[in-house]
């Protein structure tokens, strides 16, 4: 193990290399370095051997519109605009996906929707039953997300976030501790096994449970003048050392003008810790994939063994080596052939496939405003008087877990009660149907969008151009000629009333299964 | 919703119907699941089979309701200086309540209502599931436990989801808890007193029967994903929630939330305002089997111009409430029904005369009141009092877990079940009571 120290200059270091590096990235110049991603090519050796040792055959790859669709919502959380679409794919030059991959990585819908993960695990959430203040909710939003613009070292993140000490609203990141059911050490071990090791505590037994709350035995709040402001601090008043173990039962002794948390998050991040970069890229995989290689992603342990151990240590050398970049990660997974393969007709290594999905009520919701020029209305009870948000703000940029909307909660969004993953509701229900199916909400959405007018004008003369437009806009792709016929018949077939008939066709679209889900 | 995964040998309510099942039963109708056999155990109990919560959002003053105080003066009942009689001797409640007082042969008062938090999230959260806020795990609430224990996982077939919240969720706590999003509650949306009561999703205005037909099956035709790979599990789901959705939409669920096929004498009675109709598609929702119906009723959390508030809102609640009670007792269903009203506090005894509030109440968790009606509770009783002021529990503290576990207990399952989880908790449904526990009293 190196010592704490010198891993602080290291990932320093490392940090300032890549301020550099990203700057150049940004101007465009990345090509440079570039050339094939080793790290895509080498998870495609490592699956298509996990195929031939099954017998079983990896479906194809995608078509550019399926990819052109899945790249947004992964990275961006958004759906292609018309234009955008239209652009994607009548261009022909031969490395269009990674140019497309590579701008949309720069752009400020991936901050925000990379943003919203990272809230859900982080809890970001005012009051019931995580005890922030909105203030603290909006200042531990924006470190998260200014994290994730200048694509900070995950282990310089991780550390910034447990050994920070001050005011909740003025040192953003001790928001992680306030962030918790109750401010004791057993709470706040819970969500830093989940966070960072991903494991569930509960599965521990109790005396390993103990040890780990130890590292968190000094940490102390106390209240200021402002309302629910609080100083996050190392109590220094306990004489005692702590004696203790580590994670992987590694004993230590810590001296009492010693901060815990110090020493806890510097064996964390060491690169030789077995859990911490794994876990990272594990979840990173879960979120484009739809699956982990450990899965669920955040329960980690003998109990749930990797699905192809190879494949997992490939990706952890890979993050480790590139300085915990998680933006490099993400782009060499969205790079491999296995992230641009279709759905297969069945599942067969669901960890080494692309997983059919719901989009997530946030994505859809602007999805939908998109496509209809319309604004969503969000509220909150906490604090009074209520809290209400400017309409043309963004679902996927909301900072606070307890701003929401009707719709946003029929759609599944997390409670980040306990930062859990499975908190993200995906199992379709009955609400969701009708509302999507027949709420005037949506309906008059529908029946008023600018942009289907605009598609509508030319009905008369050429419908099949109003069908392939609304293809276009909704799903990403231009009909086949079955699908042309089908739309048109049922617009001739309604005869003066076409203009309904040409938004009915929209709305099949907008509840169809290729719409409603991420494939 | 009314799919559950993992209910493998489920029938729908259309195979049900296909196959005469349904018929032969009669609607609803519930079969109960085996596994949750241990904790409906005294099944034969049972008298009450829904549940009608009018939750007074925001927290209603207790002194000025239903623990009126005119002999502590004005300096607590402002003024609300009488207290009228009930229908039963001995009881009292306060003056602007007259229709309430001819139904007090129907309910019984708690007084002694407490938990001693005054902030709205964590005292809604402390009535709402009977657990302590903080600690490792967030509950659900007890129409979420109600709805997990009679719902579809143990075969519950009604029209309706059997969790429905009019017409909002809570919005302060999430009711569902760890149970998961499956048991929050359906919304309805929309206004009971409009023309036309708009539930979310069911009710559409411009869209005929004819055309919901047709584009049902222009959007079976274009489903080009949903075709291709038809066998996957999550579609199959999807499909059929997509088809439940339809049976509401097209189906005589419909007709449950229009309202115009009441008397209009009865509306009246009920009130023409949104609680007064609120109350009256309470009990339609409950005549039509669902088992857990949340009234979220607003604007009790009257912290400035609080009497001023109270002259406006106290006549809609006592139309409301007393005409439920009255239409649930004539229809025989006040004995299956149970009905509880309650905020998620009281409000301070003493009046804050002075500025910024200029006659307004705050918060007050030490002491408040609840009613209880219908489904085996006795009624015309007072349980547990409060002291000459309303300041403190004078008598037989109820803490909100003795109310619901109560409540568990009529509905036949037992208190002391364990919670439904899969968090590996085995714990009760209800912790132990702080105080003397469950209302044997009325029970």
């Amino acid at each position: 193990m190196k010592t704490p120290l010198s891993k602080r200059h290291s990932t320093q270091l490392a940090s300032s290399f890549w301020s550099v590096f990203s700057l150049l990235f940004l101007l465009g110049l990345a090509s440079l370095h570039a050339g094939p991603d080793e790290t895509a090519q080498q998870i495609d050796r490592i699956i298509n051997r996990a195929y031939r040792a099954t017998n079983a055959k990896p479906a194809p790859l995608t078509n550019d519109a399926t990819f052109l669709r899945r790249v947004y919502f992964d990275l961006t959380g958004t759906l292609p605009t018309l234009q955008e679409t239209r652009t994607f794919l009548s261009n022909k030059s031969s490395d269009k996906r990674s140019a497309l991959v590579e701008r949309l990585l720069s752009s400020e819908n991936h901050v925000d929707y990379w943003t919203l993960k990272w809230c859900d695990l982080l809890r970001v959430k005012s009051e019931y039953p995580i005890n922030l203040w909105p203030n603290g909710v909006q200042a531990y939003h924006r470190f998260i997300r200014q994290s994730i613009a200048t694509n900070k070292p995950y282990d310089l993140f991780a550390h910034e976030l447990l050994t920070s000490s001050g005011s909740n609203y003025r040192v953003p990141a001790v928001n992680f501790y306030r962030a918790v059911q109750e401010p004791t050490a057993h709470s706040i071990s819970a969500a830093t096994a989940l966070t960072f090791l991903g494991t569930r505590i509960e599965n521990w037994d109790t005396e390993k449970q103990n040890q780990f709350a130890e590292f968190f035995s000094k940490v102390a709040f106390k209240r200021t003048a402002e309302w629910k402001e609080e100083i996050v601090y190392f109590d220094t008043r306990s004489p005692e050392e702590v004696k203790t173990r580590f994670p992987d039962g590694t004993a230590i002794t810590i001296e009492a003008h010693t901060d815990p948390r110090q020493i806890f998050a510097d064996w964390l991040i060491d690169d030789t810790n077995p859990f911490f970069a794994r876990v990272a890229v594990n979840r990173i995989w879960y979120w484009l994939m739809g699956s982990g290689i450990v899965s669920p992603a955040d329960d980690f342990g003998p109990h749930n063994p990797a699905q192809n151990s190879q494949l997992l240590a490939q990706l952890e050398q890979a993050f480790i080596l590139s300085g915990y970049d998680q933006r490099a990660l993400i782009a060499s997974i969205v790079s491999s052939k296995t992230y641009q393969r279709s759905i297969p007709k069945k599942p067969q290594l669901s960890y080494a496939e692309y997983n059919l999905r719901p989009l997530e009520a946030e994505v859809l919701v602007d999805a939908l405003n998109q496509l209809t020029n319309s604004s969503e209305r969000y509220s909150s009870p906490i604090p009074e008087p209520f809290t209400f948000i400017p309409e043309a703000n963004r679902s996927i940029a909301l900072a606070d877990g307890s701003i929401t909307s009707q719709f946003l909660e029929t759609f599944g969004r997390p409670s980040r009660d306990t930062g859990r993953l499975d908190e993200r509701n995906q199992i379709p229900n009955d609400a969701q149907r009708l509302s999507l199916l027949n709420s005037s909400e949506i309906q008059g959405q529908i029946s008023n969008s600018p942009l289907f007018r605009q598609i509508g004008k030319p009905l008369r003369k050429n419908p099949s151009k109003v069908v392939q437009a609304t293809y276009l806009a909704v799903l990403s792709r231009y009909p086949n000629k079955a699908e042309l016929d089908t739309a048109l018949r049922y617009i001739n077939q309604a005869g003066k009333q076409s203009r309904h008939a040409a938004l009915d066709v929209a709305w099949a679209l907008i509840n169809s299964k290729e719409f409603l889900y991420k494939h | 919703m009314r799919h559950h995964p993992s209910t493998q040998y489920f029938m729908s309510r259309r195979d049900l119907i296909r196959s005469g099942i349904l018929f032969s039963l009669g609607l609803p109708f519930f079969r109960l699941n085996e596994s949750l056999g241990a904790t409906l155990a005294h099944a034969p109990k049972q008298r009450a089979t829904s549940v009608i919560e009018i939750w007074m959002w925001g927290g209603p003053s207790h002194l000025d309701t239903f623990d009126p105080k005119p002999e502590a003066g004005a300096e607590f009942c402002g003024p609300y200086s009488e207290a009228i009689k009930t229908n039963v001797d001995g009881i009292r409640i306060n003056s602007r309540l007259p229709l309430l007082a001819k139904q007090a042969d129907k309910y019984s008062l708690i007084r002694s209502m407490t938990h001693g938090i005054n902030a709205h999230e964590t005292a809604t959260y402390r009535v709402q599931t009977g657990r302590e806020s903080g600690g490792a795990h967030v509950y659900p609430s007890i129409g979420a436990v109600v709805s997990k224990l009679t719902g579809y996982e143990a075969g519950y077939q009604g029209l309706l989801p059997p969790y429905i919240a009019l017409t909002s969720t809570h919005g302060r706590f999430s009711e569902e808890g760890f149970l998961g999003p499956s048991f929050k509650p359906f919304a309805t949306g929309g206004d009971p007193n409009a023309q036309r009561f708009m539930v979310e999703g069911i009710i559409s205005r411009s869209i005929s029967d004819q055309r919901q037909t047709k584009r049902r099956q222009l959007l079976q035709n274009l489903d080009t994903l949903g075709k291709t790979h038809g066998d996957h599990p999550l579609f199959r789901e999807f499909d059929t929630s997509t088809s439940n959705a339809y049976d509401m939409i097209l189906g005589e669920a419909r007709e449950v939330f229009d309202l115009s096929q009441e008397k209009d004498e009865l509306r009246d009675r009920y009130g023409r305002h949104s609680f007064g109709q609120s109350c009256l598609m309470a009990r339609r929702l409950v005549e039509n089997g669902v088992k857990y119906v949340t009234l979220n009723a607003k604007g009790w959390d009257t912290h400035k111009m609080h009497f001023t508030t109270m002259e406006q809102k106290m006549p809609q609640m006592d139309q409301g409430i007393a005409s439920l009670l009255q239409d649930l007792d004539e229809r025989g269903m006040l004995d299956s029904t149970i009905v509880w009203v309650c905020g998620e506090f009281g409000r301070t005894p003493k009046v804050q005369w002075k500025e910024p509030w200029k006659g307004g109440r705050g918060h007050f968790g030490r002491c408040f009141s609840a009613l209880v009606a219908g489904g085996g509770f006795k009624a015309g009783q007072v349980v547990g009092a409060s002291n000459s002021t309303g300041e403190e529990v004078a008598d037989r503290p109820v803490y909100p877990e003795d109310l619901i576990g109560s409540i568990y207990d009529r509905l036949g399952i037992a208190p002391t079940g364990r919670m439904p989880n899969n968090l590996g908790l085995d714990i009760p449904l209800t912790p132990k009571s702080k105080g003397p526990g469950i209302l044997s009293e009325i029970m």
